[in-house]
Formats: C-alpha cells, sequence, structure tokens
C-alpha cells in the first residue's frame, strides 16, 4: 500500500508530526540564542552549548537521569508483563477488575500524594534517600502502564494458539516462550517506552524520595524555574534529542538489516526446496 | 499455564502490597484527620458540603473527558493510517520521541508559540483571521493537555490495528461493504482493547492534571489536581489532601468497574 | 523472545556504561578529602564560581541540592534521610521550622562578619536577634508594568491596579498570602492579620479586580511579562529583575503604601553534621566580595551593607531594588501564622480564584 506523499491521508500524518514537533524545534531553535531568553531570538551563538560543555554537575546529573529511566523502566517491564500474564489467568471476573483498580491507583493518584507517601514509607523503612530510594519509586510508579499496555495484547492472543501447542506437548515455558511472548512483544515493547517516559518526566515522586547528593534532570529544571530556566536546558535538550534520534535511526536500520538478511535466507531456502 | 501462575505473580503482588495497599492505606488513615491532628470525618464533610470542591470535581472529570475523546479523535486516525505505511516501527519510534523532552520546557515553548507576537498568531494572521488572545483560553489548555497525551493513545491503537488480518477486511469488500462499513463493522470492534487500553492510559492521569491548568490556562481552568497541590504543598492540609485523593480513586474504581471486563454471555473463553 | 532478550542486554550493556560515566564524573570533580558540605538551596540561587572557589580555599566540597518551594523542603528536611547541612528557607518558613525544632542555633562565636549586615535587616520579627539565620538575599513585593501599555502614574499604589482602564490587563502570582496581603493592605489592614472577617472583606475586594485578571500564573509570569502579554503585574522583585533583563519596556515600583518585605536566610537544619565546613561556609558567604559577586550572578538584592558598596553604581542606586529607608520602614514581613490560618489564606484565595469561572 504505498501512497504518495500529497496524498491527504499522508497529509494528515504530516500534520500530526509537525504539531508534535513543533514546541520541540522551538525550543532548539532558541537553544542558539545569543541572549538569555527564549523570547528574542538577539543573534547565532554556540555559547549555550559551551556552558553545557563546562557544567560537569548537569553532565552528571543527565547520564544518572538516564540510567534510573533505563533500569526503571526494563525493570517494571518486567514485572507488570509477568503481572499482566498473572492477571489474564485470573478467572473470576470480580476479582480481575478489583486488581485492575488497584494497578491504576498510582495513575489516578497527583504525584505529590504519592511522592508524600513513598517518602513516609521510605523513611519509616529506615533506607537511604538516593539512587536506590529513587529507583524503586520509578520502577513502582512505572509498572501500571507496562500492565495496561500487555493486557490486551494478551485478551487479544488466541486462546486455540495455547491449547494447540499444548496438544503438540510443548511444556508451560514452550508455551510461554514460543507462543505467547512472541505474540505479545509488541505491547511490552510499547509499555517499556512509555514506562521509560514517565520515568523521565516525573519531578514530584522524585523530589520527595531523593537525597544525598542525588539528583534528576526534571528536579533540577523545576528547581531552576524560580531563576529564570537558562538556555543551556535548550542546549541539553537539543543534544538528547539528536542523540535519541540517532539511537533510534541506527536501531531500527540494525533490525531492517537483520530481518532482510533473514528473509533472504529464507527465500533461498525455498528456492532449493522448489528445486 | 497454571502451574507458573503462582510463580510469576510474586514481584506483581510484591509490588501491589507495598507500594499500592501500603500507601493507599495510608491515604486513606490521613483523611480521617483535619489540620489539627484530630480524627474527624470533618474532610468529607467539607468536600461534600462545599460548592468548591463539588464543581472542581466536576470540572476534573469534564475536562477529563474533552481532553480524551479530543486525543482519540486525533489519534485514531493516525495509528491507522501509519499502520499502512512503510517503516512503519520507525515512524511509531518517532511518536515516541518528542515526549523525552522535559514537559516543563515543552510548556514553555508553547507559551512562546501562542503569544501575542508567537507563530500560532502569525499563522491566524496569514489566513487572514487576525491576531487572537490564543493563550489562558480553554481551548489552548485543552490543546496542549491532548499534545502531551497524544502519544500515550496512539501506541495502544496502533498495536491493535498492526495485528489485524488484513484478510477479514478483503473479505467485507468482497462482501460490498463500503469503506465506511467495513470500518465502522470491522476495523474499529477489532480494535477496540488497543481503543480502551489508551482511554485508560489517557483519561486517568487527567482527572489529576495540574500543572497545565496553571501554566497554559492561567487557572482560569482549576481541577481536583491544583487543590491537592496546594493541600499537600502549601497549606501543609495532608488530611484534605488526602481526601480529594481517595475521591479521586473511588472515582476511578467506579470507573473501571462499569467499563472493565463483564461475565461473558456465551462464554467462549472456557 | 530472542529480540526481546537482546533488547534487555543492550539496555543493560547501556546502563553500564551509563554508571562508569556518572561515577568517572563524580570523581573528576574532586574528591572530597576534608569532607562535603550539603546545600540545600533554590534552583540556581548561587554561583557556582563561589562553591569552586571555596573548595579551593578551605578544601571543603559543596554538594548542591535543589527545591521549588519553601514547604516541600520542609517536608523533606522533617522527614530526614538526607544530611542537609545548610538550608535557605524565606522568612515565614524560618519561623515555622523554629517552631517545629529543625533549626540548630548560631554560634556568633565561630560566625565572622556577621556586622557586614545591614542592621535594617537583622532582628526581624520571624528570627529576633537573629538566633538561628543570616540573612542571604533580601526582596519586595510590587507592581511591574509596561511602559508601553500604561503610563507610569498609573499604576503607583495597589488601588490603582482596579482601576477599570486596566481591564484583563493584569497577571498575578500565584500565591496566597501575597495577593490576600496585597488585598489586606489596600484595606488598610496587616499582612498577617488572623481577622477572619478581615480575610472575607479582602476575597471580596479580590474578586472586584477578577475583571481586571488575566491570569494568575507563577514561575511563568516572567516570560508572559517579557513577552508583552499584559500590561501590569503583580511579582517580587528577583522576578522583575530577572524581567527587566529582558524586556526594557518593563520598571518595577513598590507601592508607599506599603508592601511585603521577604528574605532568604541560610539556617542550620537539625539534619546538619559538619559544622566546621557550615561556619566556614557562612564566613566565607559573609565576606563582602563573595557576597557581592553572588549578588551580581543572581540578580537579587544583597543585604550585605559592604557587598553592596561594592556593587556597580548603577545598581546599588537602583530604587526599585534597594528603595530608600523611608519606603523600607513600611514594608511588613509575613509572620508564621500556623496550619489552620494558612489554610484559611489559601481557601479565600482558592474561592477568589474559583470566582465567576
Amino acid at each position: 500500500m504505498k501512497r504518495k506523499w500529497y496524498d491527504w491521508r499522508n497529509v494528515y500524518l504530516w500534520l500530526v508530526f509537525l504539531l508534535l514537533y513543533a514546541p520541540i524545534f522551538y525550543l532548539i531553535f532558541y537553544s542558539f540564542n545569543a541572549g538569555t531568553t527564549m523570547t528574542h531570538f538577539t543573534g547565532f551563538s554556540w555559547q549555550h552549548y559551551a556552558e553545557l560543555f563546562a557544567d560537569t554537575r548537569m553532565i552528571e546529573i543527565v547520564l544518572d537521569t538516564l540510567l534510573i529511566a533505563l533500569l526503571s523502566s526494563l525493570l517494571a517491564t518486567i514485572i507488570g508483563t509477568l503481572g499482566a500474564l498473572a492477571i489474564y489467568g485470573i478467572k473470576k471476573v470480580w476479582l480481575k477488575n478489583s486488581i485492575l483498580s488497584l494497578n491504576n491507583i498510582l495513575m489516578v493518584s497527583p504525584d505529590v500524594i504519592i511522592g508524600a507517601s513513598f517518602l513516609i514509607f521510605f523513611t519509616f523503612l529506615g533506607l537511604r534517600l538516593g539512587f536506590s530510594s529513587v529507583l524503586l519509586s520509578h520502577i513502582a510508579f512505572s509498572i501500571p502502564i507496562v500492565v495496561l499496555m500487555v493486557l490486551p495484547k494478551l485478551s487479544e492472543m488466541n486462546h486455540s494458539l495455547i491449547d494447540a501447542a499444548t496438544d503438540l506437548g510443548a511444556t508451560n515455558l514452550q508455551v510461554l516462550t514460543r507462543v505467547v511472548f512472541p505474540f505479545i512483544t509488541p505491547g511490552i515493547l510499547t509499555g517499556f517506552f512509555m514506562a521509560f517516559t514517565y520515568s523521565l518526566d516525573d519531578f514530584a515522586v522524585t523530589f520527595f524520595v531523593t537525597g544525598n547528593g542525588f539528583e534528576t534532570l526534571s528536579v533540577e529544571i523545576y528547581a531552576r524555574a524560580r531563576q529564570g530556566i537558562s538556555l543551556e536546558v535548550n542546549a541539553l535538550s537539543a543534544l538528547m534529542f539528536l542523540f535519541s534520534l540517532l539511537l533510534i535511526g541506527g536501531y531500527y536500520f540494525i533490525e531492517q538489516y537483520n530481518s532482510s538478511k533473514k528473509e533472504r535466507r529464507r527465500n533461498r531456502m525455498e528456492a532449493k526446496l522448489i528445486k | 499455564m497454571k502451574k507458573y501462575n503462582a510463580f510469576y505473580s510474586v514481584p506483581y503482588v510484591l509490588w501491589l502490597l507495598l507500594f499500592v495497599i501500603a500507601p493507599l492505606l495510608l491515604i486513606v488513615y490521613q483523611s480521617f484527620f483535619n489540620i489539627n491532628g484530630q480524627l474527624t470525618l470533618s474532610n468529607y464533610q467539607t468536600y461534600f458540603g462545599s460548592g468548591t470542591y463539588l464543581r472542581m470535581t466536576f470540572n476534573s472529570i469534564w475536562y477529563a473527558f474533552i481532553i480524551t475523546l479530543v486525543t482519540l479523535l486525533i489519534s485514531y486516525p493516525t495509528a491507522y493510517w501509519l499502520s499502512q505505511t512503510r517503516h512503519k516501527q520507525l515512524w511509531l519510534l518517532l511518536i515516541i520521541l518528542p515526549t523525552w523532552i522535559n514537559l516543563l520546557l515543552k510548556a514553555y515553548a508553547f507559551i512562546g508559540i501562542f503569544s501575542q507576537a508567537g507563530a500560532a498568531n502569525h499563522f491566524l494572521e496569514f489566513i487572514g483571521l487576525g491576531s487572537q488572545q490564543l493563550l489562558f483560553t480553554k481551548t489552548s489548555f485543552i490543546f496542549v493537555a491532548a499534545y502531551i497525551e497524544i502519544p500515550f493513545m496512539i501506541l495502544p491503537i496502533f498495536n491493535a490495528i498492526d495485528e489485524l488480518n488484513p484478510s477479514l477486511i478483503n473479505a467485507s469488500r468482497d462482501l460490498g461493504a463500503t469503506n465506511w462499513q467495513t470500518f465502522s463493522k470491522v476495523v474499529f470492534p477489532l480494535t477496540l482493547n488497543g481503543v480502551k487500553a489508551g482511554v485508560q492510559a489517557v483519561f486517568i492521569p487527567s482527572l489529576s492534571l495540574f500543572m497545565l491548568t496553571r501554566l497554559i490556562g492561567g487557572n482560569k481552568v482549576i481541577t481536583l489536581g491544583t487543590a491537592i497541590e496546594e493541600h499537600f504543598l502549601v497549606t501543609q492540609n495532608w488530611g484534605m489532601g488526602s481526601t480529594i485523593g481517595v475521591v479521586l480513586i473511588v472515582a476511578m474504581v467506579v470507573i473501571m468497574f462499569a467499563t472493565g471486563e463483564r461475565r461473558k454471555k456465551g462464554g467462549h473463553r472456557e | 523472545m530472542k529480540r526481546l532478550i537482546s533488547f534487555a542486554l543492550a539496555i543493560i550493556a547501556f546502563c553500564a556504561l551509563l554508571a562508569v560515566g556518572s561515577s568517572q564524573l563524580q570523581k573528576s570533580q574532586g574528591a572530597s578529602s576534608s569532607g562535603t558540605l550539603t546545600l540545600y538551596n533554590w534552583g540556581d540561587y548561587i554561583d557556582p564560581a563561589l562553591l569552586t572557589k571555596f573548595q579551593k580555599q578551605t578544601g571543603y566540597k559543596v554538594q548542591v541540592e535543589t527545591f521549588d518551594s519553601n514547604e516541600a523542603m520542609f517536608t523533606k528536611i522533617q522527614q530526614g534521610g538526607t544530611n542537609y547541612d545548610l538550608a535557605v528557607p524565606s522568612d515565614y518558613m524560618i519561623q515555622k521550622m523554629h517552631k517545629a525544632h529543625l533549626l540548630v542555633p548560631l554560634n556568633y562565636k565561630r560566625l565572622h562578619g556577621f556586622n557586614h549586615i545591614d542592621p535594617h535587616f537583622r532582628d526581624q520579627s520571624f528570627d529576633p536577634g537573629n538566633r538561628y539565620s543570616v540573612p542571604y538575599f533580601w526582596g519586595t513585593l510590587g507592581i511591574i508594568y509596561n511602559d508601553q501599555m500604561v503610563k507610569a502614574s498609573a499604576v503607583q499604589h495597589w488601588r490603582d491596579l482596579w482601576s477599570p482602564k486596566l481591564r484583563n490587563n493584569i497577571m498575578l502570582v500565584d500565591s496566597a498570602r501575597d495577593i490576600m496581603g496585597m488585598a489586606l493592605i489596600t484595606q488598610g489592614h496587616s499582612v498577617n492579620t488572623t481577622n477572619v472577617a478581615q480575610l472575607e472583606q479582602a476575597k471580596l475586594k479580590l474578586e472586584g479586580l477578577m475583571p481586571n485578571v488575566k491570569a494568575v500564573v507563577a514561575d511563568e509570569i516572567k516570560m508572559y511579562m517579557a513577552q508583552n502579554e499584559a500590561a501590569v503585574a503583580v511579582t517580587w522583585s528577583g522576578e522583575a529583575a530577572e524581567m527587566m533583563a529582558n524586556n526594557s519596556h518593563l520598571h518595577y515600583v513598590v507601592p508607599t503604601e506599603g508592601s511585603n518585605l521577604w528574605f532568604d536566610n541560610l539556617v542550620i537544619p537539625k539534619t546538619a553534621k559538619h559544622y566546621k565546613a557550615i561556619y566556614a561556609f557562612l564566613n566565607f558567604m559573609l565576606k563582602p566580595e563573595n557576597a557581592a559577586q553572588n549578588a551580581e550572578y543572581v540578580g537579587y538584592a544583597t543585604p550585605n551593607k559592604a557587598a553592596k558598596a561594592l556593587l556597580p553604581k548603577a545598581v546599588a542606586t537602583d530604587k526599585q531594588f534597594y528603595p530608600s529607608d523611608s519606603v523600607i520602614n513600611k514594608l511588613q514581613v509575613y509572620a508564621d501564622l500556623g496550619n489552620r490560618m494558612v489554610g484559611i489564606y489559601n481557601d479565600k484565595f482558592l474561592e477568589f480564584k474559583m470566582y465567576h469561572r
């Protein structure tokens, strides 16, 4: 189904992308401002990038933020996927609905409530605030979104597939790894990316549970709002954006290359078989 | 699969106990204390007795509904047509990418774009509508809120559409159905699971939105999220804040049961 | 399945890289040989160059953690879990922290240079005799206006804001004490009143202002005013200085009938551990050349008299930010009124914000 780029359906997609990227281009544009604000562009300059590279504390914060985001979303994805499997296995409708309601509590509660309760909880346990408390909280508030993304894929799964596999003598583990997981992979990946977004964006929860010199980017940015956020942060966002773009592009082309190689091999095999 | 059920639900159940049920109990407990630390029902009385909070509740639900609707209307066609493009996985990743830039910064960018001399007004002047007051209107607030939620709606819907068996669509066409009939009778019902997940992922967090109401809406719209924020961070009346939290949670549970899975009539799944 | 596992492994590998990078950076910032001082501060509220200078002079490394509201900081210090050595709360919060037994008294034998602090800013009601706090920065609440949209003479007093000429043209800061306080002053009451009838009156007065109010916003007010979104705003001097640096048409006025005088002071919270480093830092910050350098970086008014003398003349004589003594004498400082009263202020303010919407 190849469409011309000016097909009205593609034009719609272009518009959506334009909308999604408009504020980001705006931020990047002003990162080159010779002035100091996002309101008046006075000329081109690299000065904010120079400031950023001189600011080792900021770079350390960025690395820590990414570390927390990746690690927490990975762990949340694992726990959440297993949780979705468990919920999927529940037969009683009321129990299922109750657990799903519990699952969503952290999504509906405003961040300050979650942050304050986690802080009380961690200090009650005597846990040292810092990396580990932030990691635990991020895992905790990311799990529900993963469950929410994996569960519909599970319910779409055709049950006869599993029955067939079992009839053919597959063990439970084999059914799980060979039938179930491949089918729900898109849901799992979606869950991971959303958890990643949640973690990067969170400010209030992190603020409450962090301490001992550990800080994430969001906390730093919000705390700077009173003095006015400097364009150094714009420069940082621009670089992070570029980096993510390269990462996504790279990942995609490796994936593409692998799958096309596989396809070629399969074609060759088929050709041989026909011979 | 039953045997493994107990095994793989352990971490999840642990999470439920430690990070959901324990804080939940704490919130419910706090909601029964007033600002002087006395055990009382007065927080609930204040909530249900004052027009202020009831109006805020109404505002929250109403705006969450509108935001979800707008998001859905923009996202469904996007997901649908995106699933028909080549390199669709790449495009999908590019939909997520903007969410990795800090929310506060994006809000500041919107302030710049929507300002009197901003790009949006230049465009309006260009098409002959003239310069408008865009900031601090309900429309701009809904627009920016929808902007933030769009990726959370597109992803689950895309996943549902992507799995759709094209032979079903072809069959429907062969049987003489129009495009619209095919969509409304075949495609949409089959992607309902994805739509439901998307609606939950957008509606539930939108109930407690607070920052954008101030940043973009200039506090013209006041929701329960604003009130909770204030009680926890300004007045330090954690009791009242928790009470509103409890009401939000109850509202969410009611919605979950109302839209949740029903007892299947025919029961094709055991 | 294979795809998922390789994906997970890639992430773990990347995490390992990040962890190594982060710890390397931490080392490069100078491992603390003689100890670390943890300063709990507002974001970007100290010149980083001073921290480096301090480390060179004394050997103590300063680790800055940031907060964005007094109340959030209060919760964090009360709950503990981190050894904050110094914090920078505002006036009423110092009183509140003292009441909650969260502060350690200053030892004046170890403190040098306190005499540089202007007597006007010592011995305030929130901390009599400065037993707990060293003034760090101070400022006022006032009116900022755009000379392209309104005449200077039209906005010299609080009551001018109610003029029908300013319809839908005023922005207010989203802060209950400040906006209620403004209405109280207009009616001739104290900003610390605990008389509920007066508060109700103030609320009614504010509701009359509503047709003129364009928006009630917080830190983003700087961006709005710099972009000419409104003619007039009610905000703090610190924010005003930031706006004026970006838009030459903006001017700041402290109404002569009175306004709020606010402070951000350095205090030692009960979580403190490293007293040697704490006093070294306090003495370092009291030195006029350091205080002046910090004031130039942050852009707020310094309470350090000797430091003010070192500032460029244009800054030190600017009546907008260093008002005359007669104006200063009319300013009122917020007192901590207790949770119940603060609750009433906030409820009234909330009702005002919800009015006619």
